[in-house]
């Protein structure tokens, strides 16, 4: 990001949720504000102290409880890394039900605090209904042991819930429980190029009635965003020629072979009726993990030339990528777009899961500048609010976005988020300065 | 004029690359029931080879001839091979009798190519440098000795002359070696060829209707022949993880234990 700099001067690691209990209560009686930390892989500046708070960094605390291999039931603590977690299950033939680019250094802690998302949100559904439960500690050092493993308990108010993706603000999580799928046995890519956003639309349309239950992920990127990648990564394209969408699909089942039958009915059909342009199937696993970092590695890639702004919006999918087109006339006609120097913005891009109306519009720059940043900002948020759309899908508010929260929720709904935090955390200690 | 190339490419059907494998209970071979199984990656690059001779067309290529010996399954790879660009495919069945007990060995499949070539004409056979599930790196060298043909192993580079000549850029220790032989001949390929191509869904769908034969071992009168038993597969012992060292002292007290130093 390069947008964020940390300001503390302490860290603290604990590696117990008694240490993390015993460390809350001092700070709350000494008003001492602190920030819990991750693997500190968010886009929001959720996880950096803006001044002088404490840091209270999770990775001791990386044990794997339990696994119950009947019901598929995890029980880990927060600072577990969310592929070692995922490594593990796959072992005993289980998933994680969340996915990430950032799988290699982010918590599962961080993740259920800030309700991550993902990559395969469309085939496993949100945190909301994958974690079973929460160990938090609370600002005062009380322990909530709400460790549940039962799918349902309908007894009183969920109040775990606020936790997932309470980003911090009211507790640190401890420890989860969280329900993993079987993992499939049998995974395909493709991968297509299509001419135009309405034919983005009927193929996703076509795989959701053709591929239904085997369809685990539906990834859009717009040309320029894969132009990008291949400017930074010098890998061969895919497809050989160029188009001004791309899609990712992935399909996940049990049966080899009633996947690939289906798959190729569907690819035949969208072949056929023109839907898309061109397209490649992997043939083996090294083909479908190169063909996911196509999509994977456009974040990084776009960090190449300097900062990059972010926003992560769900809007209806009809006008889902109208945003990107708007967003670059309105830059590029303020001749802030260029190919060399003297421009700061080097494209604006579009990518994200269309499986889940989820767009990141991605504004990669030389240099951060107030030029940009006026044009950009509230242009954005306005629009989103026009559509009734979000102005945070799945990143969260952290610092980056707390001003702009009116955009997406009443008056009403911000006053009643207000008083739970100041129920759970009096002395506004937790996280300050962000969220609300 | 040079004379068409009629290429002969086997292929093989090899648990996936990025695939760990796992011994079998009883310890006789690798796990193969409900593992992915992919082309051998080398195989990927002889088919490629074969395919941007093609496009160079010079000389000209008249055949792509794909190959398999195994079990039903190896149709899969066939068909991406097709996909990638061959013209037609030969499947010759071996039932899986489960668990690599059916598998050929080197020389039995180096005699059932030799059969093929005298049987479809091929001038130039493109092979992978060996599988990556038996390493055996044998059969291209003995299919080169049954015939009699002129063989070039670990190819990274291939350059065809205005006569029927053939350059192959060798890898080897400390550099590179250039040879050349006249046509009829061998290839083996290695991992800097070239990088294969994805197959596209148009060259998919085409490759569903080229022509894939059936054949068995006795078709080409070959029995499988074989001479080796498998005694026994084990794991490599697991990695023992490091050790942190306090500082300098420790960690020369630490090689001196090991007697390193």
């Amino acid at each position: 990001m390069r947008k964020y700099k940390g300001h503390t001067k302490l860290v603290i690691k604990p590696g117990s949720t008694d240490e993390v209990s015993k460390v809350l209560k001092y700070c709350n009686d000494n008003m001492l504000a602190v920030v819990p930390q991750g693997g500190n892989s968010g886009l929001v500046g959720g996880s950096i102290p803006v001044y002088d708070e404490i840091v209270i960094n999770m990775s001791r605390m990386n044990n794997i409880r339990d696994f119950d291999e009947v019901s598929g039931t995890l029980v880990a603590d927060a600072g577990c890394i969310l592929e070692v977690v995922d490594h593990f299950l796959a072992e005993k033939n289980h998933i994680f039900p969340l996915d990430l680019g950032a799988k290699g250094s982010c918590h599962i802690g961080g993740n259920v605090a800030t309700n991550a998302g993902g990559l395969r949100l469309l085939r496993y559904g949100s945190l909301h209904g994958n974690i079973l439960g929460i160990e938090a500690v609370l600002p005062d050092g009380t322990v909530m042991d709400d460790l549940s493993k039962l799918r349902k308990n309908n007894t009183g108010y969920d109040i775990k819930q606020l936790f997932i993706g309470g980003e911090g603000t009211i507790g640190i999580i401890t420890g989860v429980s969280v329900l993993c799928p079987q993992r499939s046995k049998a995974a395909n890519v493709a991968f297509f190029g299509l001419e135009s956003f309405e034919k983005v639309q009927e193929a996703f349309r076509a795989a959701k009635s053709q591929l239904s239950e085997i369809l685990s992920a539906f990834e859009l990127m717009d040309g320029q965003s894969q132009d990008l990648v291949h400017a930074v990564t010098d890998k061969k394209r895919p497809l050989e020629g160029q188009h001004p969408f791309y899609c990712l699909i992935e399909t996940s089942g049990s049966n080899p072979d009633h996947d690939s039958e289906k798959l190729e009915k569907f690819l035949e059909h969208v072949m056929s009726e023109e839907i898309v342009s061109d397209g490649v199937l992997a043939q083996d696993e090294t083909q479908v993990q190169s063909l996911w970092s196509w999509r994977e590695g456009i974040p990084e890639c776009l960090g190449h030339w300097g900062g990059v702004y972010k926003y992560d919006l769900s809007i209806p999918l009809p006008e889902l990528y109208k945003l990107v087109e708007d967003t670059r006339e309105r830059l590029t006609s303020a001749g802030l777009v260029g190919d060399d120097e003297k421009y700061p913005i080097v494209g604006v891009v579009g990518y994200g899961h269309m499986g889940d109306s989820n767009l990141h519009l991605n504004v990669a720059t030389r240099r951060f500048d107030k030029e940009v940043e006026k044009k950009l900002e509230p242009f954005v948020y306005e629009w989103i609010a026009k559509r009734n759309g979000s102005i945070s899908a799945e990143h969260g508010l952290g610092l980056a976005k707390k001003a702009f929260i009116g955009y997406s929720r009443s008056e009403t709904m911000i006053r009643l988020m207000k008083q739970i935090k100041d129920l759970y955390d009096p002395n506004g200690i937790m996280n300050p300065y962000k969220y609300i | 004029m040079p004379t068409p190339l009629k290429i002969l490419v086997p292929v093989k059907r090899v648990i996936d690359y990025a695939v760990k494998p796992r011994v079998n209970k009883a310890r006789t071979a690798v796990e193969t029931a409900g593992v992915k199984h992919s082309m051998n990656p080398f195989d990927e690059l002889s088919i490629e080879a074969a395919v941007r001779m093609r496009e160079r067309k010079n000389p000209p290529v008249d055949d792509i001839l794909a190959l398999s010996a195994g079990p039903a399954k190896c149709v899969d790879v066939l068909r991406t091979a097709m996909a990638m660009g061959a013209d037609r495919s030969i499947h010759v069945e071996i039932p899986d009798a489960g668990q690599g007990q059916a598998e050929l060995e080197p020389l039995g499949v180096a005699k059932l190519l030799a059969k093929v070539v005298a049987e479809e004409g091929p001038n130039l056979v493109i092979l992978g440098k060996q599988s990556i599930d038996d390493d055996s790196n044998q059969t291209g060298q003995m299919l080169a000795g049954l015939l009699g043909w002129g063989q070039a192993t670990q190819a990274s580079k291939i350059e065809f002359d205005d006569g029927d000549r053939v350059s192959v850029t060798r890898e080897v220790d400390g550099g590179v070696e250039t040879v050349r032989f006249p046509l009829p001949g061998i290839i083996t390929t290695d991992l800097r060829l070239n990088e294969p191509r994805y197959a596209s869904l148009p060259n998919i769908m085409k490759a569903k209707k080229k022509k894939l034969e059936k054949k068995t071992l006795s078709d080409y009168g070959v029995d499988e022949g074989r001479r080796l038993k498998t005694v026994r597969v084990e794991e490599p012992p697991p990695r023992k993880g490091g050790g942190k060292v306090e500082d300098v002292d420790g960690m020369i007290a630490k090689l001196k234990e090991l007697g390193a130093i």
